[in-house]
């Protein structure tokens, strides 16, 4: 199912999504089987307190071509980091801008490539690690779909022992009615290397659209890689993301994702702990308002002795929001010494809003340390007092407390200008409707 | 106290008698085998219906293997016996039963526990009750306690208008096969006020091969009124599947209080797949102490329907899989009243190829306000091969309510281990008081009776599986 050769056609058409086809003679494959797949259905338990009748996409139409205005307004609203390693900003699947890294990275081999250049000029490294992992916790359908659209994105390559300090940053903007993206990441750090990358997924308006992202991370013995993913799509929007991380021996894996935006988005994360050593730490804050569905389907697998992993979910729900959190840690025979630990915390803050939480255990072996929690609650009355008492308005004092129990997750990251940023983009959001 | 009356071990029940049945209604099951068992049974016309509508229910839905175990698979509907019996009316006195059905219960001991300390007994062997007597002051009280049949036909006054209702048929796959061929089980009603001191008891026993037990239990305490019911149950071994699949409806009005306790040691070859769910209406407050061992597959997740304010739910469960068997036990808790609450605690044990699961749901839909769930999984896994699992669903809705759930897994620590063998103890002995101590804090809220027995049972399904 892996493309050659990516030639694309730079004049795409109106064509709707679903009639759109595979993008080259070498999607053809994955469109099969997005086209086979069935859609899935309530009795499926990876799909179980969905809202399934969401994920209609026969309205959506293939990525539409970006005008000068538009191209301009993106690139100005393109503010990441004060300081990056590099960016690269994609609208509708388009490459917009390329800031590229600094001469002494390119040196030492750091590759970082938009999606097409990387399959013409490093085919054979970008195809042995090109979706090889199944998406296995029930998005299958719109892997294949994914597989079969692809065309923009970025593919990151850091060489043995190579320590990137800086963040390295990617923009996808999704613009205009019923438009469809298939924003693609991939990272490979091979032993002893050490990287940040921030994604930002973003729409200038609130039109409806159809995002499928895919983003794999693959970490070589050692390595250190934080993954984080801003998704702040607009709220009308239908949005896919599927992530699966490998984590190789004493390697460390740290991932965050920040839900914002789309109606009903839904994110499945799989962590591989494959050799002793290696640790996942799994992170998402999630701000639901109005109807947004936030559905987020989690999977730590332990398949080696002495790995790690630690999962910390945490959601605000407002009006008639609702969330699902389905977590699983699964221990597999012999990997003994496991510590797994998954929490998913829902604070309510609507009489409307409705928490799903199924955090599950699948343990194999003996010697372990596993532990899930799963809490729902509202604002605690003597949180509130103390801050009433001290003369805090009532408002600002739920702001407060809201902040409070979300920043806990930013701060994990232990990156003080990324926390800032998303930390801005939280009180956006929150602040336009308190 | 001495236990050796209590002692209702495996090896005990590990026995059977040659089959005598007088009625017996074939191998399989179609619309004439419900014929069967309904003229039989003398029913009127509105329980044969209710018992065809059943079937053709059971017969149009899908195993539920979309999410549980595909061992279900494995279950041969059409070379099981649906009703073995000898008699449709139980015996009031032990005197009367024959004696086989009389010897496989005093080698069970439940006449000897009647006489020390029960209310009243029911005695299931195959499809019917061979005894079943009250205590002569709880039945002056006005408590009714007799079979399903028997209470649908003379009392259906108190009891049609709550059976099936709290289960449906449509249920599962498994409550529409039991509102099919039920037979047995217990029928309470205990009426307002009324206080009922000591349990009362069921016990079922499987004796036939290739047979299909399915009793059918309702309880209804009035309001202000208190029962505790407990029941047991074993099947000898045999090499062929045997089924137990019951149904059991509970009832608790206004402020009163229902405990229904099992202790289950069926033998390896049972599929044990039971739907017991409980209505609690305002002020009154549910409790489900199950405590599954044995069997080669249970499905079991006992669950309260918190209907009315202020209404409480309990289930403390304890599953022990041993080598070879999957305990799949559970919670339900519905919150349909404000500040309804409700505590779930469950421990199980895994040993040799074993596999425990727990498998919850938790609902607190909108619009209520100060209602409160707590669950608590712990799982035990001593040794290597062992399995556990942990899938519980947890919905909360609006500010008013709130739900937490805390899981872990944890092996026997080797220092315990050590520190008991260094003062002498045997390894065997070590892990026995372990796995113990792990359950404890639960095995506490048993009468003494069943506790004595439940630690027995945990101490011989230990043997051999560790050292």
């Amino acid at each position: 199912m892996t493309p050659a050769v990516l030639e694309i056609d730079a004049s795409p058409t109106t064509v709707r999504l679903l009639d759109a086809g595979p993008l080259t003679d070498a999607h053809a494959e994955a469109w099969e089987k997005f086209q086979s797949l069935p859609v899935p259905a309530r009795t499926d338990e990876h799909w179980r307190f969905s809202s399934i009748k969401a994920l209609d996409l026969s309205a959506y139409t293939a990525p539409q071509p970006i005008d000068d205005t538009t191209r301009e307004e993106l690139l100005a609203r393109s503010t990441g980091l004060a300081a990056s390693a590099g960016r690269m900003v994609f609208a509708n699947d388009t490459l917009l801008r390329r800031e590229v890294l600094a001469d002494t990275l390119r040196q030492r081999g750091v590759l970082w490539l938009p999606l097409d250049e990387a399959m013409r000029n490093h085919g054979d490294l970008f195809r042995s690690r090109f979706m090889r992992e199944d998406a296995i916790l029930g998005g299958a359908k719109f892997a294949a779909l994914h597989a079969s659209q692809a065309r923009a994105g970025t593919f990151l390559y850091v060489p043995r022992g190579v320590e990137i300090d800086l963040p390295i940053e990617a923009f996808h903007w999704l613009t205009g009615e019923g438009g469809s993206i298939f924003p693609h990441t991939l990272i490979v750090a091979e032993a002893q290397s050490k990287v940040t990358f921030v994604d930002y997924f973003e729409s200038p308006e609130s039109t409806a659209g159809f995002a499928c992202a895919v983003n794999d991370l693959w970490l070589g013995d050692g390595a250190q890689v934080t993954y984080v993913c801003a998704q702040n799509w607009s709220g009308q929007a239908l949005s896919v993301q599927i992530n699966s991380t490998v984590v190789g021996r004493d390697a460390t894996a740290k991932a965050l994702t920040v839900n914002l935006g789309s109606r009903y988005a839904r994110s499945e994360s799989v962590s591989h702990l494959r050799a002793p050593g290696g640790r996942s730490d799994m992170l998402a804050v999630t701000v639901a308002e109005d109807a947004q569905e936030i559905d987020q389907r989690t999977f730590q697998i332990h398949e080696a002795p002495n790995t790690a992993s630690d999962l910390l979910y945490k959601n605000a729900l407002d009006d008639s929001a609702r969330t699902v959190f389905s977590g699983l840690i699964r221990v597999s025979p012999g990997a003994h010494k496991t510590d797994a630990y998954q929490k998913v915390r829902n604070l309510l803050l609507s009489d409307e809003a409705e928490a799903n939480s199924l955090p599950g255990l699948e343990i194999e072996a003996d010697d372990v340390r596993c532990t899930h929690g799963a809490t729902s609650g509202q604002i605690e009355d003597e949180e509130l007092f103390y801050l009433l008492s001290r003369g805090i308005p009532l408002r600002e004092s739920q702001r407060l407390i809201v902040y409070g129990f979300l920043e806990e997750v930013l701060q994990r990251l232990g990156s003080e200008p990324i926390a800032e940023k998303l930390s801005a983009l939280l009180h956006a959001k929150f602040d336009a409707k308190h | 106290m001495s236990t050796d009356t209590l002692d209702i071990d495996r090896t005990r029940g590990d026995f059977s008698y040659p089959e005598q049945h007088t009625f017996d209604a074939g191998t399989g099951l179609t619309h004439d085998t419900i014929d069967y068992i309904s003229g039989v049974k003398g029913e009127p016309d509105w329980i044969r219906e209710f018992r065809h509508k059943a079937l053709d229910t059971f017969l149009a839905k899908p195993m539920p293997t979309h999410w549980a175990s595909h061992d279900l698979e494995n279950i041969v509907f059409k070379n099981i016996r649906y009703y073995l019996a000898n008699a449709q009316k139980p015996k009031r006195s032990w005197d009367d039963v024959s004696e086989d059905e009389k010897r496989t219960f005093e080698r069970l001991g439940i006449p000897e526990q009647e006489r020390r300390f029960l209310a009243g007994v029911e005695a299931q062997f195959d499809s019917e009750a061979v005894y079943s007597n009250i205590k002569a002051a709880v039945g002056e009280q006005g408590v009714i306690f007799c079979g399903s049949t028997e209470g649908l036909k003379e009392h259906p006054e108190i009891f049609r208008k709550w059976f099936g209702k709290v289960i449906p048929t449509g249920d599962n796959k498994f409550s529409a096969l039991n509102s099919a061929v039920f037979s047995g089980g217990s029928f309470i009603y205990v009426p307002p006020g009324v206080k009922v001191k000591h349990p009362l008891q069921a016990y079922f026993r499987i004796n036939a091969e290739n047979f299909g037990q399915f009793e059918r239990t309702l309880i209804i305490a009035d309001e202000g009124s208190e029962v505790m019911y407990m029941e047991g149950c074993t099947a000898p071994k045999f090499e062929t599947a045997t089924l137990h699949s019951a149904v059991v409806e509970l009832v608790a009005m206004k402020g009163a209080k229902i405990q229904y306790i099992t202790v289950q040691n069926w033998s390896a070859n049972v599929f044990n797949l039971v739907t017991k769910r409980a209505i609690a209406h305002e002020e009154a407050e549910v409790k489900w102490i199950d405590c599954n061992i044995g069997s080669r597959l249970t499905m079991k997740y006992p669950g309260v329907i918190l209907k009315g304010r202020k209404a409480r739910g309990e289930v403390i469960s304890i599953a022990l899989a041993g080598d070879g068997q999957h305990q799949d036990t559970g919670a339900k808790m519905v919150h349909a009243a404000d500040e309804t609450t409700s505590n779930i605690v469950s421990k199980s044990i895994s040993l040799g190829t074993g596999r425990a699961t727990y498998r919850g749901l938790v609902h607190i839909p909108k619009h209520l306000k100060g209602c409160k769930n707590n669950t608590e999984c712990d799982a035990l896994l001593i040794n290597s091969t062992a399995r556990t699992d942990t899938y519980p669903a947890i919905t909360v809705r609006g500010t008013g309510n709130s739900s937490q759930h805390e899981a872990s897994v944890s092996q026997i620590s080797a220092e315990q281990i050590f520190y008991m063998m260094s003062r002498g103890l045997t390894e065997a002995q070590a892990m026995s008081l372990s796995v113990n101590g792990f359950v404890n804090d639960l095995v506490r809220q048993f009468p003494m009776e069943y506790s004595v027995e439940l630690k027995r049972l945990i101490d011989l399904e230990m043997e051999g599986s560790v050292g």
